[in-house]
C-alpha cells in the first residue's frame, strides 16, 4: 500500500467519525430530509468545477455554502412551504448538476471513488474533521437544550439561530469531507445510515454517539476493503460492480438491518 | 421595590395587535396569575417578559432578577435519547455551574435517580413537567414563569405539580408568574390575577376579580364557576 492509499484510509475514517457524530445531531434535529438536500447541493458546483478545470472540492464547496445559507434561511422562517423548498431545491440540484457534469465524470461525482491524496489534502482533511469534531464537542451543551425546545433553549439564553447556522456549516463542512469517496448522492447516507443504526440501539446519548462513529468508520473501513480486493463479485450470472461508495453505504445500511434484530441496551 | 414594571407594551405580530397598552408590577414573592381566553396574548406576553418578542413599552426587570421559566407543553419524540440528567447537566454547564447541583435540584422536584436516567419520551406528563420545573430551578431563579404549567396531565399529576410549585415558592420566596384556565387553582393560589384578552381587562385580587360579569368581558361568554371554600 502505497503512502497516498494510507493517507485516504485514514482520511475516510476520521470523515465517518465526524459523520457519525453530526449525524446523531441531525437525527434528533429531525432534519434528515435537510441533511441529504444540503449534499446534493454540492453536484452543481462539483460539476461547474470539473467544466471549468478548477478544483472540484472547491466548487462543491462554493455551492455547499450558498445552499447551506439558503437552508438555514428557510428554517428560521419557519413556515409550511419549507418542505417544499426543500424537496424542489433537492431536484433542481440533483437536475443541474447532471447537466453541467462533464459524462465521463458523472458517475464518480454520484457515487464517488479512491482517490490517492497528497500529503496537503491529508492535513486539510485532518483540520476539516478536528473542526468538525471540536465544533460538536464544545457545543454540545447548546445544540442538546436546543433540540429538546429551541423556546427553553432561548430562554436560557443561546442564540438558536446562530447555533442552527454553526450546526449547519459544520455539516455541510462533513459533506465536503466525504464528497471525495463518497459521490454527492451517497455521503448524505453515511451522515444518517449509522445514526439511524445507533439510534436503533440505544436510549443514552453518550452510547448513540459512540454506536453512531464506530458503525461510521467499521462502514468505511469494511466498505473500502471489500471494494479493493473484490471490486467485482459474479453470483450466477449476475456480475456485481463493487465501487467504493455504493460498497461503503451497502455495509452501513447491512448493520442497520442487523440493529433491527437487537434490543436496546 | 418591585422585581418588575410593564408599562404601555405593545405587541403587534405581523399587522396585528396581539398586546395593547399593558400595564402592571410585580413585586417579590408575588403570585401574579394571567387569566384569559386561547389567543388572549397570554403566552406572547411571557415571551416578551422573556425578551424573547419585539415590543414597544417599557418592560423594566430589577437587576438582581433570576428568571425560571416552564414553557407549554413540549412534545419530545418518543425515541430521543436524551435523559434529564443530559438537559439539566447541559443547562448546569452553559450557567458555568457544577454538575452536582442537578442532584439537588432533583431531589427538589421529586424526580428520582431512575427517572433521571429515563429518556424524556418514556416518562409521565407529570413526570416530564417536574422535569422542566428542575430545569427551570437551575441558577437560583428568584422568578418563576409558568406557561400552563399543568395543560398535559391528569388530575393528580396536576395537584403534584401545584403542591410543588407552592411549596418551593414557599421555601425560597419566589415570584411567580402563572398563566392557567384553572379557576379554582387560581382562587387557592394566585395572591394577584390579571385578566387579558389583548388588552388588559381587569387586574386584582382572585376575590375582586373572579366574579361572574368580569368572567364574561374576559371570556366573551357566561362561565360557570363554583368557588369552594377552602381551609389552606
Amino acid at each position: 500500500m502505497s503512502a497516498s492509499e494510507l493517507y485516504s484510509i485514514i482520511l475516510a475514517s476520521l470523515t465517518a467519525l465526524a459523520a457519525g457524530l453530526m449525524g446523531s445531531f441531525a437525527l434528533m434535529k429531525r432534519m434528515s430530509l435537510a441533511g441529504d438536500v444540503v449534499s446534493h447541493i454540492a453536484l452543481p458546483g462539483l460539476g461547474l468545477a470539473l467544466v471549468f478545470h478548477i478544483n472540484p472540492l472547491i466548487g462543491a464547496g462554493a455551492t455547499l455554502l450558498l445552499g447551506t445559507l439558503l437552508i438555514w434561511h428557510l428554517q428560521n422562517l419557519g413556515t409550511v412551504t419549507t418542505d417544499v423548498a426543500i424537496g424542489v431545491i433537492f431536484a433542481a440540484a440533483l437536475a443541474i448538476g447532471t447537466l453541467v457534469t462533464p459524462s465521463e465524470d458523472l458517475i464518480e461525482a454520484l457515487f464517488g471513488g479512491f482517490q490517492s491524496l497528497t500529503p496537503v489534502s491529508f492535513l486539510l482533511g485532518v483540520v476539516g474533521v478536528l473542526s468538525v469534531v471540536g465544533f460538536i464537542w464544545l457545543a454540545r451543551h447548546k445544540l442538546i437544550i436546543g433540540l429538546f425546545s429551541p423556546e427553553l433553549a432561548a430562554a436560557t439564553g443561546i442564540s438558536v439561530t446562530r447555533i442552527n447556522l454553526y450546526y449547519l456549516l459544520m455539516f455541510s463542512l462533513t459533506v465536503l469531507l466525504g464528497l471525495r469517496f463518497l459521490g454527492a448522492l451517497l455521503v448524505g447516507a453515511l451522515i444518517i445510515v449509522p445514526a439511524a443504526t445507533g439510534r436503533q440501539l440505544t436510549h443514552t446519548l453518550s452510547t448513540f454517539l459512540t454506536i453512531s462513529s464506530i458503525t461510521s468508520v467499521a462502514s468505511v473501513l469494511v466498505g473500502i476493503t471489500i471494494s479493493k480486493y473484490y471490486p467485482t463479485v459474479t453470483i450466477g450470472s449476475v456480475t456485481l460492480n463493487l465501487a467504493l461508495g455504493p460498497a461503503i453505504i451497502t455495509v452501513a445500511t447491512f448493520f442497520f438491518l442487523l440493529s433491527l434484530l437487537r434490543k436496546k441496551v | 421595590m418591585n422585581l418588575l414594571i410593564v408599562k404601555n407594551l405593545f405587541v403587534r405580530i405581523e399587522d396585528r395587535y396581539i398586546l395593547e397598552d399593558i400595564s402592571f408590577e410585580l413585586g417579590p414573592g408575588e403570585r401574579l396569575v394571567v387569566l384569559g381566553p386561547n389567543g388572549a396574548g397570554k403566552t406572547v406576553l411571557l415571551k416578551v417578559l422573556l425578551n424573547l418578542l419585539p415590543h414597544t413599552g417599557e418592560v423594566t426587570w430589577a437587576p438582581d432578577v433570576r428568571i425560571g421559566y416552564v414553557p407549554q407543553k413540549i412534545d419530545p419524540e418518543r425515541h430521543l435519547p436524551l435523559t434529564y440528567k443530559d438537559l439539566l447537566i447541559s443547562k448546569c454547564k452553559i450557567m458555568g455551574l457544577a454538575s452536582s447541583t442537578i442532584n439537588e435540584i432533583a431531589e427538589r422536584v421529586g424526580l428520582t435517580k431512575e427517572l433521571l436516567a429515563t429518556p424524556v419520551g418514556h416518562l409521565s406528563g407529570g413526570e416530564f413537567q417536574r422535569g422542566l420545573v428542575g430545569f427551570a430551578l437551575i441558577g437560583e431563579p428568584n422568578v418563576l414563569l409558568l406557561d400552563e404549567p399543568t395543560a398535559s396531565i391528569d388530575e393528580p399529576g396536576e395537584e403534584h405539580i401545584y403542591g410543588l410549585i407552592n411549596r418551593l415558592q414557599a421555601q425560597y420566596n419566589l415570584a411567580v408568574i402563572a398563566v392557567s384556565h384553572d379557576l379554582s387553582f387560581i382562587y387557592r393560589y394566585a395572591t394577584k390575577v390579571l385578566c387579558l384578552n389583548r388588552r388588559r381587562v381587569c387586574m386584582g385580587t382572585p376575590q375582586e376579580v373572579l366574579t361572574p360579569d368580569v368572567l364574561t368581558q374576559v371570556y366573551g361568554s357566561p362561565v360557570s364557576y363554583y368557588h369552594h371554600e377552602h381551609s389552606d
